[in-house]
């Protein structure tokens, strides 16, 4: 009987979280996206001990020099050094996002699999609730709040927290679902086991994967939504280096120092590209087809 | 269907209720009201007073929102802060121009979206899917102020094609506008052709694995007739919503990319009238971008339940 | 000579492994089709009976590619045919009936279009001709008011309905040969002998040749004229139908024929062990070695050519097959009795159940109140001793399985009572039941893919109960978790694996184990063994028997299937839309007289001896409510007396064994009419 068991070994959380890593790198698509992802990462906690100029310091002899050996991209129209700052440009980004799409991820999760799980009339009214908040367009909503409140990390992180978790809660609410459809959930529920067992023991090792994939693709397009406030004028408070923000700065002046707005323009591409290479390696890794989603 | 019809479109008006609610205790609930945050440092005394009599916030709150809410109804949306003028007026050609932005956006965005989406499923892993997907990638992950700061560089500056800046007044005619709107559809298209393109190649991919397109392989049907037959009707039949989504999705780049083309849209009212503070025109232009998600996604839903076989049958039967 | 409709040649087809390795499915198929003869190829999941069908037309799914061979049509090898040609061959010379017609059948067109679609490619007939061609169709596959159907949509047509149109659309071409991939399996046992009665009509009017593919070896006798048994990708016999079915002389088709249950035997059939390998696996020897009770060393060698044997005219792939002559018939083969230790105590007292599924409305949900003058299951009165197997019997929506969850207490009763050991009323509300009562009465699912977390160790599994019960820890409850499996018989290396690494067989086993494992008075067994292969199905059986006959425990077992109900129950009850029809000891039960009802359950059953044919008296018709008054079965009764069957609830009567019947005709009317049949 033994011979028809296909041989795979048990395997623990590590062993488990090692082979969705090996399987994500296995596709070239899915290396490069890790490689930029962590070199990103280890950019941001890294370079402030090695910057070669300081981000801050103003000359105006200096303005608008083309790169050289001294200044590799050139320097803005303050005379600040144009690489300092764009290494340093993604610090507040990635601090921000990735702490905005924790706060997306928990809460939308939570909600999600509460809907799913409840059904009926409550779920009908908090997904309408929910509905509303989507029709507002994001970008106006998060205007107003940064506008009243200001742009200080705390309301940063908590607002986008909240407006990119509206995905989340769909996503988990669909995939529960399907879950508590499912005889070993009926079955559970038929031995007596309390809520709180079936949620935990049941439902979330079935949901878990599905959640963290739709956490990683919301990480990339709340980089894009935290990059287009910056740009806007509203996320980070200058003279903090941030990369929307020195787009904005130098697109004025692009017909003749194009150099200060490519390196900005480089360093966020880069980052995003990153993120979504490896948010879409790490779906398919866990066999997730991420692109029938709409980006809401 | 009559009454699904009904159902769907009093659930919208629902929506829109719930998120004039919103937007009104929202900018309630912030510190600071209306006149405080506009006049800022000159809010005391008479000035105060007359700015409270003038927006009417001299009574309760609900009976405020009533007022505004039977306006806003009726189609007025009362007066905005700064300029003194009727919201009505200001809206009315930002609101133009943006349609014209946005709806020449869709109308191309959305036939190549379909092309390149059908092309990648039905050359699944071979080298135009490749091509295009990489492609779709790209798009999909740079964000529009990227793009268009780059078009501005390239097309306008470096190439000196097109115009880089849009220098119409805001009450420009659709013909003055043309020309100027062609770089700014391209950013805006950019990201929600790429969205579409995967999400129709997906699902194309989906039903060609279906059984019944190997059963219409089986019957001997010619392979492009199945395609259009068999395959499209019922992969992009699911597709309509997510595209509903996409698109409204886009208002918000729409902001985005009027800012950088300088476009006398709504996106820059959006801007202005938050950096002004003037919260009446903020609450405007929310209740006005919401029905349009509102409207769009209800087209959406009517659109599938018109071609939805399923749902036709339904009406038979009930 | 007969003319040969295909040739397939020393066929074979596999994928490539990720490792690189190639893997076969078809080894070395060499096999003819002759005009006019309809050929059953049958085999358990997995053996590559429906790559073979669909290679037959040219098709390789996707993934998968021909690595030798070759399959002729006409002297032209289809495998290596460009699309344009196929498309002359596909649906014009041979055509296809898939496995489910509800999802083969395109969801956006009209019935009439696709056929229209089939008779455009395939023939020149004009516009106005091909109307009357399509009613002609229709017409000839028995669907009532054709003209009506061809205007509908695949989804508004019921199961047998849309198998039927799907036959329809094969015909459309006038093919030389037709393909039938599992063509009923998934429909009603009465719909079932309705659509091969039909089929076999179809081969004799048409002369068309048939390859019938089916897991089910009642469904192959009813059909077919010679048979082909496959087995791990090989045939591994190959003859006339006779033959294959009443002296099969591999040892496979011998265990196969041994391990299916049969109407008119009582008792358990004898188990084959273990479960077909998976494919690349086998590197040598035979590939049935590990299962075979006739095996020598030999066998696990060498490999077995397909030789061919004069005296039943039948190709075999076995060493040892003369051994197999000498073994009697299949028949004759003594099955297993129970023994089941029944007292007469009664454990189980369900009294006028009804349940209904209609909406409440918000104000009697308020009040808790159900308003359903006409609920789905009405009336369900059963008593059940505490020992005994009672069976529920009946076709899909029946309510059977409705029953089992409102014991299980998932689903709320409307009226009526259920005590648990004669005093204890069991609460319609489950989160009201107390520990005792929920440990006491445990499920057993269909399929236990989905009744097993896949994201749980066997370990995690069978821990639930033990834990949530017991309140068993640590060492304590891993000897205990070892203990339950061992009575499964599964070892103690099954501990740290996930569902996805286990056999069909093997999960069930864990799944009865986790049941086992609260100590339960009362198991409820829904379809437990639909989802398994045949040769398995006979295991998981027997295995549930040891258990009870060890533990005392009482089960309520769903089917739809009447022989394997034959063979475990003590007592069977039949129901039709929600309500009892007949009640009683299962031998006398499956004797007549009976219930008009289940007289057409068993008359419809397929036996798997070509000389046993199906009984069909009712029509096939799909009832959507239950009559608002009268008889529950007056819609297909083929015996109605009249009126009264529509205007009152027949009263129940009681015959010499026990066997209670609830209808308006005498028991003795019934027994001189049943006779005459």
């Amino acid at each position: 009987m033994n011979s028809t068991i296909k041989e795979e070994k048990p395997k623990n959380t590590i062993s488990k979280v090692l082979e969705v890593i090996l399987t994500m790198v296995s596709r070239p698509s899915g290396l490069i996206g890790l490689i930029i992802l962590i070199f990103h990462v280890t950019l941001a906690i890294t370079s402030p001990l090695y910057v070669p100029h300081d981000y801050k310091a103003i000359d105006p002899s200096l303005m608008l020099q083309p790169p050289s050996s001294e200044y590799w991209f050139g320097t803005d129209s303050l005379g600040r050094d144009v690489f300092t700052r764009t290494i340093l440009g993604g610090r507040t980004a990635l601090t921000v996002t990735f702490f905005g799409s924790l706060i997306a991820l928990l809460w939308g999760g939570a909600v999600g699999i509460f809907c799913g799980l409840v059904g009926g009339k409550i779920d009908d009214v908090v997904m309408r609730i929910i509905d509303a908040f989507l029709s507002i367009p994001w970008i106006l909503a998060m205007l107003l709040i940064v506008s009243l409140l200001g742009t200080s990390i705390i309301v940063l992180i908590p607002a986008l927290g909240f407006f990119y978790g509206k995905g989340i809660v769909r996503v988990a609410r669909a995939a529960t679902h399907d879950v508590i459809a499912k005889d070993f959930i009926v079955s559970a529920r038929a031995r007596g086991h309390s809520n709180f067992s079936i949620i935990w023991n049941e439902i979330l090792p079935n949901v878990r994967d599905a959640i963290m994939v739709e956490g990683a693709m919301r990480w990339s397009w709340m980089l894009l939504g935290f990059s287009s406030l910056s740009f806007l004028g509203f996320g980070v408070s200058p003279p903090t280096p941030d990369w929307g923000l020195m787009i904005s700065n130098a697109r004025g002046l692009m017909s003749f120092a194009y150099w200060s707005v490519l390196a900005p323009i480089f360093g966020l591409s880069s980052l995003i590209i990153g993120i979504n290479l490896t948010a879409d390696a790490f779906a398919k890794a866990l066999g997730i087809d991420r692109s029938t989603k709409a980006p809401v | 269907m009559l009454i699904l019809v009904l159902k769907r479109i009093l659930l919208g008006l629902i929506t829109l209720f719930i998120v004039s609610l919103i937007t009104f205790v929202g900018v309630e609930v912030l510190p600071g009201d209306a006149c405080t945050t506009y006049l800022e440092r000159e809010a005391y005394g008479a000035a105060l007073e007359a700015c409270y009599k003038r927006l009417g916030l001299d009574i309760p709150a609900y009976e405020r929102y009533v007022n505004w809410a039977v306006g806003v109804i009726q189609g007025d949306f009362g007066y905005s802060l700064s300029g003194e003028m009727k919201i009505n007026d200001v809206l009315g050609p930002r609101v133009k121009n943006s349609l014209v932005l946005a709806s020449a956006s869709i109308l191309i965005g959305i036939p190549i979206a379909l092309l390149l989406g059908i092309i990648t499923a039905l050359w699944r892993d071979k080298l135009p899917d490749i091509i295009i997907s990489t492609f779709t990638i790209f798009s999909m992950t740079i964000p529009e102020f990227i793009s268009a700061t780059l078009l501005i560089l390239i097309v306008a500056i470096w190439l000196e094609w097109l115009p880089g800046i849009v220098i119409v007044p805001t009450g420009a005619s659709i013909s003055e506008l043309l020309p100027n709107i062609i770089l700014p559809v391209i950013a805006i298209s950019m990201i929600m052709t790429a969205h579409m393109a995967r999400m129709v190649r997906s699902s194309v991919i989906q039903v060609m694995s279906s059984d019944y397109v190997q059963m219409a392989i089986l019957k001997g049907v010619p392979y492009w007739k199945m395609v259009f037959k068999h395959v499209l009707p019922n992969a992009l039949l699911p597709a309509i919503n997510v595209v509903a989504l996409t698109i409204a999705w886009l208002l918000g780049g729409v902001v985005v990319t009027e800012v950088v083309f300088n476009y006398p849209g709504l996106g820059r009212l959006v801007i202005e009238s938050i950096s002004n503070r003037d919260l009446p025109v903020v609450q405007a232009l929310a209740i006005i971008l919401a029905s349009i998600y509102v409207v769009i996604n209800l087209i959406a839903d009517l659109l599938t339940l018109m071609l939805n076989p399923r749902l036709k049958s339904l009406q038979i039967k009930k | 000579m007969q003319q040969v409709v295909q040739e397939i040649k020393n066929l074979s087809i596999g994928f490539t492994s990720k490792k690189g390795q190639q893997i076969s499915i078809l080894k070395n198929i060499n096999t003819k089709i002759k005009k006019g003869e309809t050929v059953g190829i049958v085999g358990e999941s997995g053996s590559g009976k429906s790559t073979l069908a669909l290679a037959m037309m040219g098709y390789v799914k996707h993934g998968l590619y021909t690595i030798s061979g070759e399959c002729l049509y006409q002297s032209n090898n289809i495998l290596k045919m460009k699309n344009r040609e196929l498309e002359g061959i596909r649906g014009r010379k041979i055509a296809m009936i898939p496995q489910n017609a509800g999802q083969s059948l395109t969801p956006n067109l009209k019935i009439g279009y696709q056929i229209d679609e089939a008779l455009k490619l395939h023939t020149n007939l004009k516009k106005e001709n091909r109307d009357n061609k399509i009613s002609e169709l229709l017409n000839k596959v028995r669907l009532p008011s054709p003209e009506a159907i061809a205007k509908r949509y695949p989804h508004e047509l019921s199961g047998g309905q849309q198998q039927r149109v799907a036959v329809a659309m094969a015909l459309a071409g006038n093919p030389d040969l037709l393909l039938l991939d599992e063509p009923t399996t998934g429909l009603d046992v009465t719909t079932q002998a309705h659509v091969l009665e039909l089929l076999n009509f179809i081969a004799k009017d048409t002369g068309t040749s048939m390859v019938y593919v089916s897991h089910d070896l009642g469904a192959i006798a009813q059909v077919s004229d010679r048979v082909i048994v496959m087995y791990s990708g090989e045939i591994v016999l190959d003859g006339p139908v006779r033959n294959i079915l009443k002296n099969p002389i591999h040892p496979y088709t011998y265990g196969l024929l041994k391990s299916i249950p049969k109407l008119t035997l009582s008792g358990l059939p004898d188990s084959m062990s273990g479960s077909q390998p998976q494919p690349g696996t086998i590197k040598q020897g035979c590939s049935f070695y590990v299962r075979c009770q006739f095996a020598e060393d030999k066998c696990k060698i060498n490999s077995p050519k397909l030789e061919f044997v004069d005296e039943f005219n039948t190709s075999v792939r076995c060493f040892n097959h003369k051994k197999l002559h000498k073994q009697k018939s299949i028949d004759t083969s003594s099955s297993k009795q129970l023994i089941n230790k029944i007292q007469k105590n009664e454990i189980l007292d369900i009294s006028s159940v009804s349940i209904s599924y209609a909406k409440q409305k918000f104000l009697e949900q308020l009040l808790n109140k159900i308003d359903d003058s006409n609920p789905t299951v009405k009336d369900i009165n059963i008593n059940i001793d505490k020992g005994e197997t009672l069976a529920l019997v009946g076709e899909s929506g029946s309510g059977k399985s409705t029953i089992l969850k409102s014991i299980a207490g998932l689903i709320k009763t409307k009226d009526g009572t259920i005590k648990f050991d004669k005093k204890k009323i069991l609460s319609n509300d489950l989160k009201k039941r107390d520990a005792n009562n929920l440990r006491a009465i445990q499920l057993i699912f269909q399929n236990p893919d989905e009744s097993l977390n896949p994201n749980h160790t066997v370990e995690e599994i069978v821990s639930q109960p033990l834990k949530l019960y017991f309140g068993l820890t640590g060492e304590e409850l891993k000897q205990k978790i070892i203990e339950v499996l061992e009575k499964v018989r599964l070892g103690e290396f099954y501990l740290t694996r996930y569902p996805r690494q286990l056999s069909g067989g093997e999960k069930q086993r864990v799944a009865v184990a986790r049941a086992f494992a609260a100590k339960p008075d009362i198991i409820l067994c829904d379809e437990v063994t639909s989802a398994l292969d045949v040769s398995v199905q006979a295991a998981v059986l027997n295995l549930l028997q040891e258990l009870k006959e060890d533990f005392g425990t009482t089960y309520i077992f769903v089917s739809h299937d009447l022989a394997v109900v034959r063979a475990i129950s003590d007592r069977v009850a039949v129901l039709y839309q929600g309500r009892l029809c007949e009640i009683g000891p299962s031998d006398s039960v499956y004797k007549f007289p009976s219930h008009p009802y289940t007289e057409v359950l068993l008359g419809a059953v397929l036996e798997p001896d070509p000389d046993v044919k199906p009984k069909l008296v009712a029509e096939d018709i799909v009832e959507e409510k239950p009559p608002e008054k009268g008889c529950s079965f007056q819609g297909r009764c083929p015996r109605i007396l009249g009126e009264i069957c529509k205007t009152n609830v027949p009263p129940w009567q009681i015959d010499e064994n026990g066997n209670a019947i609830r209808c308006h005709i005498k028991i003795n009317d019934l027994k001189k009419q049943q006779k005459l049949n």
